[in-house]
């Protein structure tokens, strides 16, 4: 506080009183604008949040109709309930109910900002079917390349994401490699130009695969009971 | 300031059209360039964040003229700042109820409308002074002058950096974009070169209004 105003707040009693009812009347108002905003918008939001889920989903399992949300706990896969702590897996379904695959997401840095992609798992080829960025930053012209190049989306019609036989971890690891040396069906073939991006996808797949996949091939059948 | 008496302006076509040229708050005034910047990289994008801030400004500007009488000058910054972010984020919920995808586009850039200086600028030389018609209309242009200068910058960027206009691609296949339009030096590029005609214009009108004046002074 400046000289001035001590000496103003001396000369006239009554503006703290002033400068307190100016500034708690504005804070309730502030208040009851962002509350009313919020109940009003919090429907709307939230059914924009589940039809951008489910956009994507339904590009990474082909064939599915309808979806039912489980949650993989420490003790295996349950249905999603209210206050569920763990990772939200989802699975989709064709029209006679029958699983066609299921969805995780997955996340890890990429060249700009964490990249966060949905992707999609079959169950029966034990293979990763297809993949959906839900959120990047990446530079576009370069990083983008790995939603448009059509080489590098050839990696994804069956990228093999076996479970290991003692129930941990993959059989072999989701790798990525140089442009054009792909030769097992768990490499992925980087887009040389964006080999950062191309490499993010790679490590947040098989960090994301080593953990689920194990687990989803021992509870299969809770989610194939789904609907 | 509260304390002063209102030198109130009679509300005149003018009042609205200051903002579009005159008192354009990014080609004359230089305000607000941390969107200008960093959002025009499309045209939806630039619309979007012009129309929000508008928003904002006509909102937190007409609740502080109407309280230009009750706010102490000790708080008045305080004052309008909390205005200011009860209006954005009320925008903030208000888009992404509209469109995620809007919403992802314009990352932080929505809640940082808290700190544009064009709105804080326009609450204290304008709103705190003035009657709230006065406010609205002004506003009203201010922000009908950001919006138009983004989306300057943003068809200029989107057409030149994805060869596309809202989205829709205006050239063929063959088009190679120019991608640098659309990452942050094009930002700068196209906002030099806008200035430069802005201001180029400015001083031709400049000098045929000299002439014209000149004229007459020896008829």
């Amino acid at each position: 506080m400046s000289q001035a105003d001590i000496n103003t707040a001396v000369v006239d009693p009554g503006l703290t009183t002033r400068m307190l009812r100016t500034l708690g009347l504005v804070a309730m108002l502030s208040g009851l604008l962002v509350v009313l905003t919020y109940r009003f918008t919090l429907p709307m939001i939230e059914e924009n949040k589940r039809l951008a889920i489910e956009r994507a989903l339904f590009k990474v399992i082909p064939g599915a109709v309808s979806r039912q949300d489980f949650v993989i706990t420490e003790q295996g896969i349950r249905r999603a309930e209210q206050n569920t702590e763990g990772v939200t897996l989802y699975a989709g379904y064709d029209q006679e109910g029958r699983l066609k695959g299921v969805a995780l997401e997955a996340a890890a840095a990429g060249y700009q900002d964490v990249i966060r992609i949905l992707y999609g798992y079959d169950p029966y080829c034990q293979c990763i079917r297809g993949f959906q960025v839900l959120k990047m930053a990446e530079t576009p012209g370069i990083g983008d390349k790995i939603i448009k190049d059509a080489d590098f989306q050839q990696n994804f019609v069956a990228l093999e994401a076996r479970a290991h036989v003692s129930g941990k971890g993959l059989e072999q690891a989701i790798v990525p490699v140089k442009h054009g040396t792909k030769t097992e069906p768990w490499q992925i073939d980087t887009i040389s130009g964006a080999t950062i991006t191309s490499k993010a996808i790679a490590r947040m797949l098989n960090d994301s695969a080593q953990q689920v996949v194990p687990i989803i091939q021992k509870d299969l059948a809770i989610v194939e009971a789904g609907l | 300031m509260s304390g002063l008496p209102d030198t109130t302006e009679k509300i005149t076509l003018d009042t609205f059209l200051r903002g579009l040229w005159e008192e354009n708050p990014v080609f004359v005034m230089l305000l607000g360039m941390c969107p200008v910047l960093a959002v025009t990289n499309s045209a939806i994008n630039a619309l979007a964040m012009g129309l929000a801030s508008t928003f904002v400004l006509v909102a937190s500007n007409s609740l502080v003229s109407l309280m230009r009488h009750f706010i102490p000058k000790q708080v008045r910054i305080a004052t309008y700042i909390i205005i200011i972010a009860t209006f954005v984020t009320m925008v903030d919920y208000a888009i992404q109820a509209i469109s995620l995808d809007l919403y992802n586009a314009l990352g932080a850039f929505i809640q940082l409308i808290v700190v544009n200086c064009m709105i804080l600028g326009r609450a204290e030389a304008y709103a705190s002074k003035q009657p709230l018609g006065a406010t609205i209309i002004n506003g009203l242009g201010i922000g009908a002058g950001f919006t138009l200068a983004l989306l300057s910058l943003g068809t200029v960027r989107e057409i030149l950096g994805s060869g596309s206009l809202f989205g829709v691609a205006l050239f063929g296949e063959n088009f190679q974009p120019w991608v640098v339009m659309v990452l942050p030096p094009g930002g700068f590029f196209v906002l030099g070169a806008w200035l430069l005609i802005f201001a180029w214009v400015g001083q031709h009108r400049q000098q045929r209004m000299d002439q014209q004046e000149v004229a007459q002074h020896d008829s």
